[in-house]
């Protein structure tokens, strides 16, 4: 697909608007669907992650979420069910001066492509996964999905499912992602700012975007999205602050050891002064962990924000490091020499 | 007291080492094989291990063997039958006895025949002496006893002089054929060069070997091969599955792109992926993915970026690959798939040779998705082809699958080493004009240009959604989608244009046609000529290009009375010239994981001739 319309795309000036990143397809999303607000956070944020147009390549799988690079005029492949993490793969250590990102659903990231989304963090290979979750099956019009709640009521579990679901955050950060966070289709200024952040970060970047599906899951998370729960239900993270939250923001995250605690810091007992400190940066996981957990904790708020961003080498850098580095040792490759070795013999 | 020997001179011989898998049969078969190359004898191998590591001791199960077939004049198979076994213990003499030459030599280690080994095996008498072995010619050597006696000061324990066994069974074959040692002393210096001990043991372990062959009287003539009388040029002994990497590291370098490996290990496959993860230094991009799945896909994402984009597996690999093969198709990208067939289906035999993905390879997808098929017939030959599968796949931005198979991958043969300067450049074009750019533009051979991202102007998306043509856009368009699938049909067809003519080798005015593909190329090769050496006519033609198939197939059919198919399947390129060419064809089939034996193509060659 090409856009007719774009604009000249320099070596020396590039200003680019939301517009430049926006292909000439038509978005055929449904109506009031969440994906619109992530293509159009990512749109308004891209001009300002000074990354050239023809350098970023977006991947996907299948799915809603995966029609996405249709919509950005960048490089992109739509491809198999599950397959982008390791698509995006092969994409970074074959240009490591591309910007690699994939968009995903929890079906097609956390079910069909469990393994590669895994392998991928493992690797810390220098990719950005969007994960678009609104814990349903939507194209396939409405199935349960690995993060569908245990009970649920779908098509295919007409008496509610009885699996338990993934957390993606915690499998993110089990499987050894170095960027961890969590946004909102609903609120677009903390969602551009997290994809920003991920931008910039160097390895294997994971956000779990909670999303809307208006037809086949309409207000899943509406309790963390609507202004008049939200407040009591999510908790905003921020680098270096307390973990305060509520209405009146009158309540609080406690460590008491390693059990997490929610207080209130109106009544006297507890105070802004004993809330736990949020760090991004920690080295050691258990605190990500705690908090990517709290979802599972009745009364505990949904952490929205960074959870964990840590410096680790990226596989694409090991990758061509070593290669420089055995060039280096044995030399540039000589196919005269390559083709003549082994047990040779001359026959006159 | 110095007994003298005659010298026989022989001018074919084939040799088959066998043992526990612990015994070290594979590497003494490959030393002996690398001094024989050395020596300029033609060769041909053979190797039959199991699929368990290690497999019980003394058990029929467990026994690996290594063939070799070499001669003064050109051969082109392992050999039939062998006419000298070096049998370790019970159970190789028991696996191995029914592929014997009538008289062939059996050396055995008696030291290995006791009562339990006999009885692991499944002997229930000695058949050393229950008269079973008449006919042949027995030499019992007291293998174990001689090695543990050369190594009595080594200073290694009991177990570890006994695993140098293998090294005194080498020496003594070195004498008894007239080959140095030399070679493989050099070989275990630098193998064991970490471990002095060791290394000392092999070396005094191979020397006690030769001393034995030329002081004890068990033997009472030597033998000697003269050197083949080969083309002019350097040689070297090389393997399919090493000759298909350094093929494609050379159209890495002849193409100017950087060649990205995608790959999990399987077995017969896996050598290759060691092979290229050596090459560094030419810039070798190899991935060990953590499926079948990921490296194809993460080759084709490569091959989006520019790269020359290979995978490697064998069938149960490809199957799982087949989906991520249709978006390469769909996104017309050039990525190479390579199959190292081995029996099947399922898990099947891993360790064993088979034809029987050729139908997998041309049909086995969703959807109509031709690919570019190809196969070499010999292990040389897997270079050749290497470079034939870069030219083709990126040529036409089309995969390209490449059809290997257990037996040529570790099989062995002389290799004439090609000058890399006489070797033509593989020619390949990015596009860079943002002018006019379309994705799904069509030049003369109907290809897409390849339009990597960071080039400016040029930013596409692909996907495995139907492409309208020229623009790429999505299309649902019924006329559209007609129009592709036969688009992407022709493409593939048009190939037939750019590739070789079938070559009829073998008498013209035969009736009847010998046709083959892949791996089966020596057997045929070699039972044809025998056939023609008793005065009959018979032609032969070997197909290397499966899909398509070179332009003239159909009118070399059709001048014959008898066409025979042989083939490692239940003849399925028979099915296919059938199908295609409205043909009848003999399809002469063997689905044993094992090679054919020219004799037997032989006779069934003789007895339809019969017929005729």
């Amino acid at each position: 697909m090409i856009n007719e319309n774009r604009k000249e795309n320099t070596e020396a000036e590039i200003k680019y608007t939301a517009k430049d990143f926006a292909s000439s397809q038509d978005v055929r999303w449904c109506p009031g669907c969440g994906d619109y607000a992530i293509l159009a956070a990512m749109q308004r944020i891209a001009p300002e992650l000074g990354i050239k147009r023809e350098k970023m390549v977006w991947v996907s799988g299948i799915g809603c979420s995966s029609r996405f690079p249709y919509y950005m005029e960048t490089f992109g492949m739509h491809s198999i069910h599950g397959r982008a993490p390791a698509i995006a793969t092969g994409v970074k250590i074959n240009n490591p001066d591309l910007s690699v990102w994939v968009a995903s659903g929890d079906g097609d990231l956390l079910s069909i492509g469990g393994n590669h989304f895994i392998h991928a963090c493992r690797r810390n290979i220098d990719i950005k996964i969007l994960l678009f979750n609104n814990k349903i099956y939507g194209l396939t019009k409405g199935q349960y999905s690995p993060t569908s709640e245990r009970g649920k009521k779908t098509k295919s579990t007409p008496y509610g499912s009885v699996d338990f679901p993934f957390n993606p955050l915690t499998l993110g950060i089990g499987a050894g992602a170095t960027f961890v966070a969590r946004s909102l289709d609903r609120d677009p200024k903390h969602l551009q700012s997290i994809i920003k952040r991920a931008a910039i970060h160097k390895g294997t970047s994971l956000i779990e975007i909670y999303q809307n599906c208006n037809i086949f899951n309409d207000g899943a998370f509406e309790l963390y999205t609507e202004k008049e729960t939200k407040a009591d239900n999510i908790i905003i993270l921020e680098h270096g602050k307390p973990m305060v939250f509520g209405k009146n923001m009158d309540k609080g995250i406690v460590l008491e050891g390693l059990t997490p605690k929610v207080v209130r810091i109106d009544e006297g007992k507890y105070s802004i002064n004993d809330l736990w400190v949020h760090d991004e940066f920690d080295k050691s996981p258990a605190g990500a962990n705690l908090l990517a957990e709290f979802q599972e904790i009745e009364g505990f708020p949904h952490p929205i924000g960074v959870i964990r961003e840590i410096n680790k080498t990226t596989y694409n850098e090991e990758f061509h490091s070593q290669i420089n580095k055995v060039k280096m040792q044995k030399g540039e490759g000589d196919l005269k020499k390559l083709l003549n070795s082994g047990n040779m013999w001359t026959v006159n | 007291m110095k007994v003298e020997k005659e010298i026989l001179e022989l001018s074919d011989v084939t040799v088959r080492f066998a043992g526990d898998s612990g015994d070290g049969m594979q590497l003494t078969g490959m030393q002996f094989t690398n001094t024989t190359a050395l020596v300029g004898n033609d060769l041909s191998t053979l190797p039959d291990y199991p699929a368990e590591i290690r497999a019980p001791i003394g058990t029929t199960y467990g026994v690996s063997g290594y063939q070799l077939h070499f001669s003064s004049s050109d051969i082109q198979t392992p050999g039939d039958s062998p006419d000298v076994l070096v049998a370790m213990n019970p159970a190789a003499l028991k696996v191995n006895i029914k592929d014997l030459k009538h008289n062939a030599y059996i050396i055995i280690n008696i030291n290995a025949f006791d009562a339990r080994n006999l009885k692991l095996a499944g002997y229930e008498t000695n058949p050393l002496e229950d008269g079973s072995l008449e006919g042949y010619n027995i030499i019992q050597v007291p293998l174990s006893k001689q090695t543990s006696m050369a190594l009595e000061d080594s200073g290694l324990s009991a177990k570890e002089i006994a695993r140098c066994k293998n090294f005194f069974a080498l020496g003594m074959m070195y004498w008894l054929y007239s080959r140095p040692y030399e070679p493989t002393m050099k070989w275990i210096k630098d193998k064991f060069k970490d471990a002095p001990l060791i290394a000392s043991a092999n070396e005094k372990a191979l020397m006690a070997g030769y001393y034995f062959g030329e002081n004890t009287e068990l033997f009472t003539t030597r033998y000697q091969v003269e050197a083949a009388k080969l083309p002019k040029g350097v040689y070297r002994n090389i393997s399919g599955n090493e000759a298909l990497a350094i093929g494609f590291v050379t159209a890495s370098v002849k193409s100017g792109l950087p060649l990205f490996l995608g790959s999990y290990p399987i077995t017969p496959a896996s050598d290759i992926l060691h092979e290229l993860s050596k090459h560094k230094n030419f810039g070798v991009r190899t991935f060990q993915a953590e499926d079948e799945i990921a490296a194809i896909t993460a080759s084709i994402g490569a091959a989006f970026t520019g790269a020359l984009a290979i995978t490697t597996t064998s069938g149960p690999g490809v199957a799982l690959k087949t989906e991520a093969i249709g978006l390469a198709v769909m996104t017309e990208l050039p990525i190479i798939i390579i199959d190292v067939q081995r029996g099947g289906p399922s898990t099947g035999l891993p360790t064993k040779t088979e034809q029987s993905d050729l139908q997998q390879a041309i049909n086995g997808r969703n959807g109509e998705a031709p690919v570019v098929v190809i196969a070499p017939s010999t292990p040389a030959e897997c270079f050749n082809m290497a470079l034939e599968a870069a030219r083709l796949a990126t040529k036409y931005m089309v995969p390209v699958l490449y059809l290997s198979d257990g037996y040529i991958a570790n099989g062995s043969e002389p290799w004439l080493i090609p000058n890399p300067d006489d070797i033509p450049e593989i020619k390949v074009k990015f596009r860079n004009e943002k002018e006019g750019f379309a994705p799904y533009l069509r030049d003369e051979n109907l290809s897409r240009p390849w339009a990597i991202p960071g080039t400016a102007g040029l930013e596409h998306r692909l996907g495995g959604l139907e492409k309208a043509n020229i623009t790429g856009n999505v299309s649902y368009d019924p006329e559209n989608h007609e129009f592709m699938v036969r688009l992407r049909a022709q493409k593939v067809k048009n190939i037939e244009k750019d590739i070789p003519e079938l070559e009829v080798t073998g008498d013209n005015d035969a009736n009847l046609l010998v046709i083959g593909w892949g791996g089966t190329f020596g057997s045929i090769t070699e039972a044809v000529a025998r056939v023609r050496n008793s005065g009959k006519k018979v032609a032969q033609a070997h197909l290397r290009y499966l899909n398509p198939f070179p332009r003239n197939t159909g009118e070399v059919l059709k001048r014959y009375k008898h066409i025979i198919c042989p083939e490692l399947n239940m003849g399925q390129l028979a099915r296919f010239l059938k199908a295609e060419y409205l043909v009848d064809i003999d399809s002469f089939t063997k689905i044993q994981g094992l090679p054919f034996k020219s004799s037997e193509i032989e006779t069934k060659i003789e007895n339809a001739l019969k017929g005729l």
